[in-house]
C-alpha cells in the first residue's frame, strides 16, 4: 500500500520506514520560539543542566507576543530572552518589530520543503503549507529539542481535505478554512496531519496557503500539509525535497465544494461555529482587528485596502490593522496601504501578534464585540470574559469596519 | 494508585479559560495556580484541594501551546486529569511536567462532581462509583518521562548519563 506525504518524509528522515501510529524519535531540522515561549525554554535547559544548546544555526527566536512590551515584567523577561540569544550565539534572533514567528521565519527562508520544525507555539503549524513536517509544542519540548536534536513523536494518520473547484471574488482561503473547520469540528483531527489539496489549493498563494495550515490546529491536527510546488519554493527563495502523497495511499478524506462556497463568520464560543456572513449580517461590532499569522499579510491588507479605499470606518467602531512582519509593513507602506487605511480613519500598529491574544494593543472591555482576521475565538481571548470574537476574512472584516456591523463583502464588489 | 475527589468540566477546555493570557508574563509564578480555570470558574482556584482530579470531556487543552496550563494545574495541587480526550500539546505538556493524565472514553457520563475516583495509571483503569472506565496505558516511555516527575528530570537520568 502507498504512503502519505507525512509518513514518507518522516522515513526519509529517520532513515527507514515508518507507518502511521509508530511512535518514533524523530531528527529535527529547524527549531523556533518567541518571546513568551522563550522564558520557558531558558528555565527548562537551566533545570536540565544544558550550558550550549547543541545547534544554535538552526534555530531561531523570533519576539513578537510582548512587542512592544506592554509592561516592565515583559520587557524584564525579554531581556532575558535577549541576554541568552546572545550567550548561546543564535544568529537568527530576531529582536521586537520584525514580525511574528510564523511569518518571519518562512520570509527569511529558514526552512525548505521536506525538512523536520518544531516551533514552541501552537501555530507553528502554519509551516506545513511548505511541504515540510512543522508543529507546536511546549517550552519544555523544545529545550529538549535543543539539547538532543530530536524529540519523539507519534507518526500521524492522515486526514485529507481536498477543495474542489475555484473560490469566487471576495471568497478567501480564509472563508475555504472556517468551513472546513465547521466540518471537522474543533478536535476532529486531533493526534492527525491534515493535507489540503486539490484545484483551489493548488491555484492559491502561498500567502493564502498559510492562513489555511495556520488553523490546523484548530481543529487537534499536529500540522496542515501542503505539497510544496513553485510557488513555495518562490516564496521561500529556496527549495527542498518534495514529499507527496501516493495515489494508492488512500489516506481518509474529506470532500469540500470551494466553488460555491460564500464568506463565512465563526461565531464567539467556537472556531467550529461557522454560519454564512449574511446569516449573522448587521451584529454591531466595537473592534475590527485585521492581522495576526492568519491573515496579517501583504495579500491580506490588499484586500482589506480594496474595500477602504476612499470609504471610513464607521464612528462608534475602532479599526486595528497590524501587518505580520515588518516586510510586509514596509511593501504596504511603499504600495500606499497604509494611507488608505490611516484615511479610512484605522489605527495602524507596531508588526507582531498585536490585540490578536488579548493583553495589549486593543483589548476590548465588557460586552464588547471584535471582529478578527485571527484564528481564535475562546471566550476571553481577546478581552473581558463577557466580551466575544467572530472571525473572519480580511475582505469580511474591512466591509464590517465600514459598517460598524457584520456585513457581506460581497456588498462592495465593484 | 491515584485516588481523590472529582471536580468536572465540560468539553473544549482550551488554555485561554485555564490561564488566561494575562498572567502568562508575570516574573511570579506562583500567580499561574491562583488563576487556574479562571475563564470558566473564577472561583475555581480557592476550591480546589490537593490531591483532586479533573475530569473533563472531548479536547481537553486545546488552543495555545503556553505551558503555564500544565503548570498552573499540576502547582494548583491537582493530582491528574481524566478526560474523554487531550489536545495533543497539552498531553505532550502535562507528561513533560509530570502531570499524570488518562484518556477515559465514556468518563463524563460515569461520574458527578465531588465524587471519589481511583486511577491506575500503569493499568490504565479508572474506577469510579458507578464502576470502571478501562483506556490503554500510556506506552512505556511516556510512563518513563512521568515517573522521572518529568523530561526535564528524564533527561537528567537517561539522556545526559549516556552523552557522556
Ligand atoms: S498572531 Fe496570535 S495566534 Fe499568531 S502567534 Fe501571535 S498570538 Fe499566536
Amino acid at each position: 500500500m502507498g504512503k502519505t506525504a507525512v509518513e514518507k518524509l518522516i522515513s526519509d528522515k529517520i532513515g527507514r520506514l515508518v507507518s502511521e501510529g509508530e511512535f518514533v524519535e524523530c531528527p529535527v531540522d529547524f527549531a523556533y520560539c518567541h518571546d513568551g515561549t522563550g522564558v520557558l525554554v531558558i528555565e527548562a535547559l537551566k533545570r536540565m543542566g544544558v550550558e550550549r544548546i547543541r545547534d544554535p544555526e538552526n534555530f531561531s527566536i523570533v519576539f513578537d507576543h510582548s512587542v512592544p512590551p506592554y509592561s516592565d515584567q515583559a520587557a524584564t523577561l525579554q531581556s532575558r530572552v535577549r541576554r541568552f540569544a546572545r550567550e548561546q550565539g543564535v544568529k537568527k534572533f530576531h529582536d521586537m518589530g520584525e514580525g511574528i514567528c510564523h511569518q518571519v521565519v518562512p520570509e527569511r527562508g529558514y526552512v525548505a520543503p521536506g525538512m523536520v520544525v518544531f516551533g514552541a507555539d501552537s501555530h507553528t503549524c502554519t509551516l506545513g503549507c511548505f511541504g515540510l513536517f512543522a508543529t507546536g509544542v511546549g517550552a519544555t519540548d523544545l529545550a529538549y529539542i535543543l539539547a538532543t536534536g530530536k524529540t519523539w513523536m507519534k507518526v500521524p494518520e492522515m486526514l485529507r481535505v481536498e477543495c474542489r473547484g475555484l473560490l469566487r471574488e471576495m471568497v478567501s482561503s480564509k472563508d475555504l478554512i472556517l468551513e472546513i473547520t465547521r466540518v471537522i469540528g474543533t478536535d476532529g483531527a486531533t493526534y492527525k496531519a491534515l493535507e489540503f489539496s486539490g484545484e483551489a489549493v493548488r491555484a492559491m498563494s502561498q500567502s493564502s496557503r498559510m492562513t489555511m495550515s495556520n488553523m490546523a490546529v484548530e481543529m487537534g491536527a499536529k500540522t496542515g500539509f501542503i505539497e510544496a510546488d513553485e510557488k513555495t519554493a518562490e516564496f521561500l527563495g529556496r527549495d527542498g525535497k518534495r514529499f507527496r502523497t501516493d495515489q494508492d495511499a488512500k489516506p481518509e478524506t474529506v470532500e469540500v465544494d470551494a466553488s460555491s462556497l460564500e464568506p463565512c463568520v465563526a461565531c464567539p464560543g467556537s472556531v467550529a461555529n461557522v454560519k454564512p456572513v449574511r446569516e449573522v449580517e448587521g451584529a454591531h461590532i466595537d473592534q475590527a482587528f485585521l492581522g495576526s499569522c492568519t491573515n496579517g499579510r501583504y495579500e491580506d491588507l490588499y484586500e482589506a485596502a480594496k474595500i477602504l479605499r476612499g470609504r471610513k470606518v464607521r464612528e462608534d467602531t475602532r479599526m486595528i490593522v497590524v501587518p505580520a512582519s515588518k516586510a510586509v509593513h514596509m511593501r504596504a507602506q511603499r504600495d500606499g496601504l497604509l494611507d488608505i487605511f490611516l484615511e479610512a480613519g484605522a489605527m495602524v500598529g507596531v508588526t507582531g501578534c498585536g490585540p490578536c491574544l488579548g493583553v495589549h494593543m486593543g483589548v476590548i472591555g465588557e460586552n464588547e464585540v471584535a471582529i478578527s482576521t485571527s484564528n481564535r475565538n475562546f471566550v476571553g481571548r481577546m478581552g473581558a470574559r463577557s466580551s466575544s470574537v467572530y472571525l473572519a476574512s480580511p475582505q469580511t472584516v474591512a466591509a464590517s469596519a465600514v459598517e460598524g456591523k457584520i456585513t457581506d463583502p460581497r456588498r462592495f464588489l465593484r | 494508585m491515584i485516588r481523590g475527589r472529582v471536580w468536572k468540566f465540560g468539553n473544549d477546555i482550551d488554555t485561554d479559560v485555564i490561564i488566561p493570557a494575562k498572567y502568562l508574563r508575570s516574573v511570579d509564578q506562583s500567580v499561574w495556580p491562583k488563576h487556574v480555570l479562571e475563564g470558566i470558574d473564577p472561583e475555581f482556584s480557592s476550591k480546589v484541594k490537593p490531591g483532586d482530579i479533573i475530569v473533563a470531556g472531548k479536547n481537553f487543552g486545546c488552543g495555545s501551546s503556553r505551558e503555564q496550563a500544565a503548570l498552573a494545574i499540576k502547582w494548583a495541587g491537582v493530582a491528574a486529569v481524566v478526560a474523554e480526550s487531550f489536545a495533543r500539546i497539552f498531553f505532550r505538556n502535562a507528561i513533560n511536567n509530570g502531570l499524570p493524565l488518562i484518556e477515559a472514553k465514556g468518563i463524563s457520563g460515569m461520574v458527578d462532581e465531588g465524587d471519589l475516583i481511583e486511577i491506575d495509571l500503569d493499568r490504565g483503569i479508572v474506577k469510579t462509583p458507578r464502576g470502571e472506565v478501562k483506556s490503554a496505558p500510556l506506552p512505556p516511555f511516556l510512563q518513563d518521562i512521568l515517573g522521572s516527575g518529568g523530561l526535564v528530570e528524564y533527561y537528567k537520568i537517561h539522556v545526559k548519563q549516556l552523552q557522556k
